[in-house]
């Protein structure tokens, strides 16, 4: 199933950025084969691709690094792939005002690596090796220190998108306090693209951490793991992290993070060692698995989430469904791996919902493969939405021809 | 309620539309709970920037959001527009009535619905006092983050609206950190829910959109809100400095030490005598700046952090420390910071509370700037502000009873906002754009950035009822909408309306 152009179409997008090729085998967007695929050099190139798209009726899906293109349902159709990856400059760190500015092109460890110098953070783990910006802001994408710092939602202070019609929109700006407008930020993050193509986006820093101790604990039943969580979460240690690793029968474990001043680390260490017991183990170096999400090629992953008093019974209902979990346990966000068996991950997509959603969460089926996304279809992939009429007003208001990533997200939007 | 009138020869008058809602308020709510007595309604006529009154057409206290939602229903239907009301302490404007409007005040809306310690939730209605949301989990070891210095009275739904934040919002962050799910009422009148009890709700992040919005995008009925674990240990220190440029570099230095203190507040010498005068907090003597620096979290970690602030407090020329021993010293401190804006009218009749931001960098030479926009006017700026996040209360001092001194102030204020933009920075990092910063919008934004902003109006309001003319300069046409009807004048339209 590819996409094929008409010559017109194809030369307009052509005229409007240099570096335009034809969708190949690397090309595609969750199994679907892209016309084209323009690699923009500018903002001003973004927005002239977009009005060309419009002018001719083309459907687009933006292209970070491919880490998470294939997340949500697969697109209905994909003439023009939008890959923002030559825009990758960080483009100004301000570190007495703790602010980065950055192209959506540019890579999180190249960020981490710019702000570094000046002794800062952006606090956004790279859960997916050489995930950009611009696809992190797109799936808000988060590891364990999500629990202390939030996620891309949180930290987002200035967001520039291209709009379906190519009009280049900004909201926010450089100060981390500001109440000036609507929030649009907001709206983006965790878009899935299907709202506008983003192309810069300005984050606040945090202060990089002197040390860091990690306190693990073994468990091995769900209430056990809960427990512990919510000894941690519950006490006034300030952890940065809380995570639960629960991808392997009988063996898992609470794993906590301790981030701060230098001679404080060990004492705030101790505390942590005393209140999970004589069983739990510090170490300066991460944990295996450590913000890394508990999937392997080719199976299908699910985030799940729940408030702290459901964790246990959403731990003891995956290990029943064979599902594999690691994830912020802290803050009721969890990942879960499981096999390409369709009829599996169906019933086990369903037993995972009921349970996450009596305790006030919900499941989303982030990937797998095309058979078990097709069968379970928008509503079993993203769930009941509540809300989705007023989400589909906004999706008409950004994109009325719903040419933006379609059918990729909720309700088939 | 019936369907919004479709036939254009059915627009209906503002006056009979508005005896139409009335008439519905009347059989949905107990008679005080409906205002429409011109006395009474003049109450309602401002929030807490008195300058704009306007006294609104009806005034309703529903109880809960079915009420809200059936008012809002008879709105829509009758193309009347409304605005909702928590304690009207908002200080741009936001609550400002429409004489043929309904104004919607949440203030029967005050249970607690909820405090779940072990989720670390509450779930509040509207009405609800930001500070008693923390009263209600104190109790368990917890507290509700966003602390606005109006936390005695203002309400979760003003908060939500503004996206309130506080002295402590420089580490802890603001409203919209903090809110994880609302019950909210379309401008059509539908109750939804946005949001999950658990982070991360799929699909848009309407609740993001929501907050902030300040009242034109519907009326929060409810809201879930996050709890946050009352920290082990709490230093809050005043640090008396001679200049704000001492001041500045003091905290200029703790920033780049890597501490991010739960609060840095920073007073100037006017600002520091007015609160003396008010409520003898007893600030160094002397100072031409004062720091308050508050530390929280685990115990070795704020010792560790303290004795850092301390050095480069001392390193840039701080004179005098005082570090609080008890709660009540910390409370004296806080009292000072805290009761600076009404402590100003102590020394002045009348004065204009500012609120800009600028990048923390651009300190210096903004406060110097000031300095000088204060010098070559004659009119005289208190300077109060969240010195950590370049959040500035400029308090711009005047008497009312001087002619010509209210326009030489407003010029001066203007002026300290144009210095905020042309330092990169915002019109308002708390208090809203509401009616009072509407017209600065297009010197932070383009045509293009507003326009886009409004699609989220177009799509949550598109007969542009709920809370119309506040944030934006000018309203977005929203396409074909059935029986709009615009600015007309009541009587112009009299001869085509029906009686309904
Ligand atoms: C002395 C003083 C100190 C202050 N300090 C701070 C501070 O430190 N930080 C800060 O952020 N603000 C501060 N403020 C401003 C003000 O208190 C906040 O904006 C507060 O959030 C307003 O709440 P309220 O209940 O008074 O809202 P109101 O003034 O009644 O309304 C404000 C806006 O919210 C809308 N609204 C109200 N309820 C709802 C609802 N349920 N659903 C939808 N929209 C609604 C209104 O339409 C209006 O636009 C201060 C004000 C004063 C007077």
């Amino acid at each position: 199933m590819r996409s094929t152009l008409e010559r017109t179409a194809r030369d307009a997008v052509s005229a409007a950025c240099e570096d335009v090729v034809p969708g190949g085998e690397d090309d595609l967007v969750d199994g679907v084969a892209p016309g084209l695929v323009a690699r923009p050099a500018s903002t001003e190139q973004v927005s002239a691709l977009l009005r060309t798209a419009a002018e001719h009726g083309l459907t687009v899906t933006p292209r970070g690094r491919a880490t998470k293109l294939s997340w949500g349902l697969r697109p209905r159709s994909v003439d023009l792939v939008v890959d923002v990856s030559a825009m990758d400059r960080v483009l100004d760190h301000q570190a007495g005002d703790l602010i980065v500015e950055t192209q959506a092109g540019a890579r999180l460890s190249d960020v981490q690596r710019v702000v570094a110098e000046g002794r800062q953070r952006l606090a956004v783990d790279e859960t997916m090796i050489g995930a950009t910006i611009g696809g992190t802001v797109a799936t808000n994408a988060s590891g364990p220190r999500r629990l202390a710092a939030g996620t891309a939602r949180d930290l987002l202070i200035g967001i520039t998108v291209v709009r379906a019609d190519g009009v280049v929109a900004k909201a926010g700006g450089r100060v981390v306090k500001n109440v000036a407008g609507y929030d649009l930020g907001k709206l983006v993050v965790g878009s899935f693209g299907t709202l506008g193509v983003v192309v810069e986006a300005i984050f606040r820093l945090h202060p990089l951490a002197e040390v860091q101790r990690w306190v693990s604990m073994p468990v091995s039943t769900a209430a056990e793991a809960a427990e512990a969580v919510h000894a941690v979460v519950h006490s006034q240690a300030v952890p940065a992290a809380v995570e639960v690793e629960w991808s392997a029968p009988g063996d898992g474990a609470v794993q906590v993070l301790l981030e701060g001043r230098a001679d404080a680390g060990d004492g705030r260490a101790a505390t942590v060692a005393e209140l999970l017991g004589a069983a739990s183990v510090t170490s300066e170096e991460a944990p295996t698995g450590w913000a890394a999400y508990p999937w392997e090629q080719g199976e299908t992953a699910l985030k799940l989430t729940c408030v702290l008093s459901g964790l246990s019974d959403v731990l003891e209902v995956a290990r029943d469904a064979e599902v594999r979990v690691r994830g912020s346990g802290g803050a009721g966000v969890l990942y879960g791996a499981l096999g390409s068996d369709a009829v599996t991950t169906t019933a086990a997509v369903t037993r995972l919902r009921e349970v996450c959603g009596r305790h006030g969460g919900t499941v989303v089926v982030l990937d797998g493969p095309a058979e078990v996304k097709r069968d379970l279809g928008p509503e079993g992939v993203w769930g009941p939405v509540p809300a989705l009429d007023l989400m589909r007003r906004v999706k008409d208001q950004f994109d009325p021809d719903h040419r933006l990533s379609p059918g990729r997200f909720v309700g088939g939007m | 309620m019936g369907e919004p009138a479709r036939d254009p020869a059915r627009v209906p008058r503002p006056a009979e539309g508005l005896a139409a809602v009335a008439h519905r308020a009347q059989e949905l709510l107990p008679p005080e709970s409906v205002i429409a007595d011109h006395t009474r309604l003049r109450t309602y006529e401002c929030d807490g920037l008195a300058h704009y009154r306007v006294t609104p057409g009806l005034v309703v206290l529903p109880d809960d959001a079915h009420q809200v939602a059936e008012i809002v229903r008879a709105c829509a239907a009758h193309q009347i527009p409304y605005v909702a009301r928590g304690s009207g302490t908002g200080l741009s404007g936001g609550a400002l009535p429409h004489a043929d409007g309904v104004l919607i005040v949440t203030s029967r809306m005050r249970t607690i619905r909820e405090v779940r310690r072990a989720d670390q939730r509450a779930v509040v209605e509207p009405g609800v006092v930001n500070l008693d949301v923390t009263k209600a989990a104190t109790p368990d070891g917890y507290y509700y983050a966003p602390d606005p210095s109006s936390q005695l009275i203002c309400s979760i739904g003003g908060n939500l609206a503004e996206n309130a934040g506080g002295a402590h919002c420089l580490k802890y962050g603001f409203t919209t950190n903090h809110v994880l799910a609302a019950e909210f009422v379309t401008p059509q009148g539908e109750v939804v829910e946005l949001g999950t009890d658990a982070p991360d709700a799929p699909g848009y992040d309407l609740l993001g959109a929501v907050i902030g919005s300040e009242g034109t995008l519907g009326i929060v009925t409810s809201a879930t809100v996050r709890l946050t674990r009352l920290p082990e240990e709490v230093r809050t220190v005043l640090v008396g400095f001679e200049s704000t440029d001492q001041a500045g570099a003091a905290t200029s230095a703790i920033i780049a030490a890597g501490i991010v203190p739960a609060a840095i507040e920073m007073m100037d010498a006017l600002a520091i005598a007015a609160a003396e005068e008010a409520v003898h907090c007893n600030y160094p003597e002397g100072a031409g700046a004062v720091l308050v620096i508050e530390l929280d979290g685990a115990a070795i970690e704020v010792e560790q952090e303290y004795a850092e602030v301390e050095r480069l407090c001392r390193e840039n020329g701080s004179f005098e420390q005082r570090l609080a021993t008890d709660p009540v010293e910390r409370a004296l401190i806080w009292k000072g910071r805290k009761s600076a804006f009404a402590a100003v009218g102590r020394i002045s009749p009348d004065y204009i509370v500012q609120d800009g931001v600028i990048p923390r960098t651009a300190l210096p030479e903004v406060l110097r700037e000031m300095t000088r926009l204060s010098e070559e006017s004659g009119v005289r700026v208190a300077n109060v502000f969240h010195a950590g996040d370049g959040n500035l209360h400029p308090l711009v001092l005047f008497d009312d009873s001087v002619e010509g001194a209210g326009e030489a102030a407003e010029k001066v204020s203007g002026a300290i906002l144009d210095l905020c933009i042309e330092h990169g920075g915002s019109i308002t990092g708390e208090h809203g754009v509401g009616v009072d910063k509407s017209k600065y919008m297009t010197r932070m934004y383009d045509d293009d950035d507003l326009d886009t902003m409004q699609m989220v109006r177009c799509a949550f309001d598109p007969a542009n009822i709920s809370n119309p003319g506040k944030v934006f300069p000018t309203p977005r046409l929203c396409g074909e909408v059935p029986g709009r009807h615009k600015d007309t004048h009541p009587l112009q339209e009299a001869g085509l309306a029906e009686v309904f």
